[in-house]
């Protein structure tokens, strides 16, 4: 996604990514997540980069790259992919995740039961609940970040209509 | 045969993260540069469900949900401020976008 040239085809890509990681939420048993993730990831944001990407008529970008920028493109490539092999081998042969290195089985019961404590469920019920309890406030948080960002969205492109007409 | 940890979850959550942060700091491109950014959100997505799995505690998981909602929050802002900044100077170009050689 990062190296194709053409907009478009890097958001094609990036739906991929996304998909994937939305069937990486199944095999975490978090279903909801996943629905959420097609929905609103590859439902929503990208239509929306897709729209801009033709709205503003972004074509391949040119070949202006110098051969400095390509020699500290590959030389940051290089770098973040050694220090994640680095990484790989510590986490695999260090107990750094102690008990969290194997999966425990979902208990959907107890996830219902507890109160304060919320535990791990595939239910949506669960979440639901979490969410208007424990979560409540940010919830109302998230809830007017969202109208917040729908009036600035308005307010820029009414400005923008007044500046030009 | 080994079968899938959750090390495994957590070196593609660093991966996609670290793709992410390259194509912040190398693409000129600003709706690239965005896209990259949701990337980055989507691999610290990833390790919170992970986590959220592992030590089964929904928490992580609602976490997840917030982290979405801003996300596209973020975005819509973010290619509202493209589009503005877009009929400015024409140019979607990060090198384009320096305001001391005018």
């Amino acid at each position: 996604m990062v190296c194709s040239k053409h907009p478009v085809s890097a958001a094609m890509f990036m739906i991929i990514s996304l998909v994937g990681v939305a069937a990486l939420f199944v095999l975490l048993e978090a279903f909801f997540l996943a629905v959420l993730q097609i929905l609103v990831y590859a439902g929503a944001v990208m239509v929306l980069f897709l729209f801009i990407i033709m709205l503003l008529d972004v074509g391949p970008q040119g070949g202006k790259a110098s051969k400095m920028k390509l020699i500290s493109g590959l030389a940051a490539g290089f770098t973040v992919s050694l220090l994640l092999v680095i990484f790989l081998i510590v986490v695999q042969n260090s107990g750094w995740l102690g008990e969290h290195s194997t999966w425990l089985p979902v208990d959907n019961e107890a996830a219902m039961t507890q109160g304060e404590n919320l535990s791990f469920s595939t239910s949506v019920k669960s979440f639901g609940y979490g969410l208007m309890t424990k979560y409540m406030f940010p919830l109302q948080i998230s809830g007017f970040l969202l109208l917040a960002a729908m009036v600035g969205v308005i307010v820029l492109s009414k400005n923008n209509e007044k500046e030009a007409g | 045969m080994e079968t899938v940890t959750p090390s495994h979850y957590l070196c593609l959550s660093l991966c996609l993260f670290s793709i992410g942060f390259l194509g912040v700091l190398l693409r000129r491109n600003l709706l690239l540069v965005l896209m990259s950014l949701e990337l980055m959100l989507n691999g610290i997505n990833l390790a919170l469900v992970n986590f959220s799995r592992t030590s089964l505690n929904l928490d992580g998981s609602i976490f997840v949900f917030f982290i979405m909602t801003v996300a596209a929050a973020e975005v819509a802002v973010g290619l509202a401020l493209l589009v503005a900044l877009y009929k400015r100077r024409n140019s979607v170009f990060s090198e384009d976008i320096n305001l001391i050689h005018n």
